[in-house]
């Protein structure tokens, strides 16, 4: 075909073109060229990793001072470590000790069933919201969504005269009641949203071999919803660990969270960073570890409803 | 009935959160036992026992408690009588209040602008390098912890000695300012520039959240337009306000109004960085100091109703743009 090269030759052109000439890529082949044109000016790639080294200096040097010696830590700054280095794991014994280890307890005892409650509930609204057909249910399903946006603050002084009147206030209930209905609206949303996305005839076929609906959501749905059950379990997860306001407001000093040891350590000992860098680091370090082990689940909640504040 | 609130060894606690859940489970299983009958029962039984639970818990929740607290925002401080608009004309004549007012508005305009800002640039530069998922975790893990550890975290890089032969600075910004031969500054004393490196923090904790969703947006750009755009021979300058910023524009309001949101909210870096003193309250922190500590449960009720009504216009703007981007659509 190269010798016959004869420009008004229109079938050889063609065939040319259909044959020989560069075939449109594919899509994954297109990213996989573009990327590699990235990759080959290395510029992006330093500059992209060096603003995330500095954003994480922050956080090194309280971790550094976390396991420097008091006196170190009052004589000079933490960088000095890496030319003197003398560690030791004393500040994490003395903050544990100080209140610190009771605090993680009542962390996990107040995220626990603070998680698993919301969740449960969430799941059988969302399913009704989803499949259950009955009058009002539009209306009821935008009243809960629109009820994200009430900020907790709106709610604590009435909530609080409420667990007072009942005899429950201080102990772990109002915290683990506070939470689940707090929770519930972006649970519900972002469930609902997940099982709207089940496939109808699934549900349906269900339903002619004579399930009820109880039977529908535990043997068709559930095993379906993994993911965005994770999605809203890692959410709801780092609320109710993290969270400061609603521990300081229930909470008595038995049942305070790391959180709000960790804050009062900060009204109290302001200076004394070997205690409150390592305070620090033990409140960080489960959900670090959360966050990290499900990142992709968390990603994907977050894109697919807004997160709470 | 005083196991169940009393508990004090670990052992007890342990014990009481097993509790707690397992009766949780009882009373769910009780209920989906009870609308288990598909022929019996009607199907609106069905649908109140399914989100029944949910429903009630929201109302005694968030929908009573807002309510009241709207009505509570017309009362005294103790509660027993009411007061008009007294609450509500406080927080705009007193001079504390007002300087309150100020700093929210700094807070709400510039986390979001720049946190969505540095987001954005980092997401689009980020994209497709070699070390993208590394950065992008190192970036995005300030999201993971709490605002108590986060404000720990900069109160240490912010941390003051005083200017003395024999004392070293050991927070890192001053000693930046030594090596550099100024004089270490109180970054969270001095007023009014406290503020900003309060909010600092702030973005700090949400250019994380702005990056993941906007790269997200970003990868989802379909690969016609940007090919079309390079053959027309856009630089890449031009690729980013020309293309990539409008395809992602539904993304980037979302964005925006989550972080106002979540700014508008904030109290625990304030609570645990300032306290709120130093002229560096937010309404957010006001709230809990008037309801909580000054005992003035009535303008502390008006604080939270004025954070609830500054939520509802985020709100609108987000609807209506994200009704734009379906029309479009």
């Amino acid at each position: 075909m190269s010798t016959t090269a004869d420009p008004t030759d229109v079938e050889a052109q063609t065939q040319e073109k259909t044959f020989k000439g560069p075939r449109k890529l594919t899509r994954a082949e297109q990213r996989a060229v573009d990327a590699k044109q990235r990759l080959s000016s290395p510029a992006a790639s330093y500059v992209a990793l060096a603003v995330a080294l500095l954003w994480t200096v922050p956080t090194l040097g309280l971790l550094v001072t976390s396991v420097r010696t008091s006196r170190d830590v009052q004589a000079d700054g933490w960088w000095n470590a890496f030319v003197r280095p003398l560690f030791t794991g004393f500040n994490y014994q003395q903050a544990l000790d100080g209140g610190l280890a009771e605090g993680f307890l009542n962390s996990f005892i107040i995220t626990i069933p603070a998680v698993i409650i919301p969740i449960t509930i969430a799941l059988l609204a969302a399913y009704a919201f989803a499949w259950i057909p009955f009058p009002g249910r539009d209306f009821l399903f935008v009243a809960v969504f629109a009820l994200q946006v009430v900020p907790i603050q709106v709610t604590l002084i009435p909530l609080l005269q409420m667990y007072v009147n009942i005899g429950i206030n201080g102990s772990f209930w109002p915290v683990w009641l506070s939470h689940t209905m707090f929770g519930l609206p972006l649970a519900i949303f972002l469930l609902h949203n997940f099982m709207k996305d089940v496939p109808a005839s699934l549900v349906e076929a269900a339903r002619v071999d004579g399930a009820g609906h109880v039977t529908i959501f535990f043997k068709v749905l559930l095993p379906l919803l993994v993911p965005a059950i994770a999605a809203f379990f890692v959410f709801q997860f780092l609320w109710v660990w993290n969270d400061l306001l609603v521990a300081l407001v229930f909470a008595n000093n038995e049942s305070a969270p790391l959180t709000a040891k960790v804050a009062d350590l900060a009204g109290t000992r302001g200076n004394a960073w070997y205690l409150l860098a390592s305070g620090a680091f033990i409140a960080m370090v489960v959900p670090v570890a959360v966050f990290l082990g499900l990142q992709r689940f968390f990603v994907r909640g977050l894109l697919a409803g807004s997160v709470k504040g | 009935m005083d196991w169940f609130l009393d508990a004090e060894t670990t052992a007890h606690k342990l014990a009481l959160m097993v509790f707690a859940i397992v009766l949780f489970a009882a009373v769910m299983a009780l209920i989906l036992f009870a609308v288990d009958k598909p022929k019996k029962v009607p199907a609106w039984v069905v649908a109140a026992g399914f989100c029944g639970p949910a429903l009630l818990l929201v109302a005694i929740g968030l929908v009573y408690p807002a309510l009241r607290t709207v009505v509570d925002s017309f009362r005294s401080p103790d509660l027993s009588s009411f007061v008009g608009l007294d609450n509500y004309s406080a927080i705009f004549t007193t001079n504390g209040l007002q300087q309150v007012l100020g700093n929210t508005v700094l807070w709400v305009v510039l986390v979001p602008l720049i946190s969505t800002g540095f987001g954005l640039v980092y997401a689009y530069v980020v994209d497709r390098t070699r070390f993208e998922n590394f950065a992008k975790t190192l970036i995005f893990l300030p999201l993971a912890i709490s605002g108590v550890a986060a404000g720990l975290i900069w109160k240490f890089v912010y941390e003051y000695r005083p200017d003395q032969p024999g004392i070293e600075q050991i927070g890192l910004l001053n000693q930046l300012l030594v090596w550099v031969g100024l004089e270490p500054q109180q970054w969270i004393l001095n007023q009014p520039w406290n503020t900003f490196f309060i909010i600092a923090v702030m973005i700090w904790i949400n250019a994380g959240f702005a990056m993941t969703v906007l790269s997200a947006s970003i990868k989802a750009i379909p690969d016609d337009m940007v090919e079309a755009a390079r053959l027309d021979g856009v630089s890449g300058v031009q690729m980013f306000v020309y293309v990539t910023i409008p395809a992602i524009r539904p993304a980037l309001v979302v964005v925006l109004t989550t972080v106002a949101i979540s700014t508008l909210k904030v109290f625990d870096i304030v609570f645990v960085m300032t306290g709120g003193n130093f002229g560096t309250s937010v309404v957010a922190n006001e709230f809990y100091r008037q309801s909580f500590v000054q005992a003035n449960q009535g303008l502390g009720a008006a604080l939270a109703v004025l954070l609830f009504v500054l939520v509802i216009p985020i709100i609108v703007y987000n609807i209506r743009q994200m009704r734009l981007a379906e029309e479009v659509r």
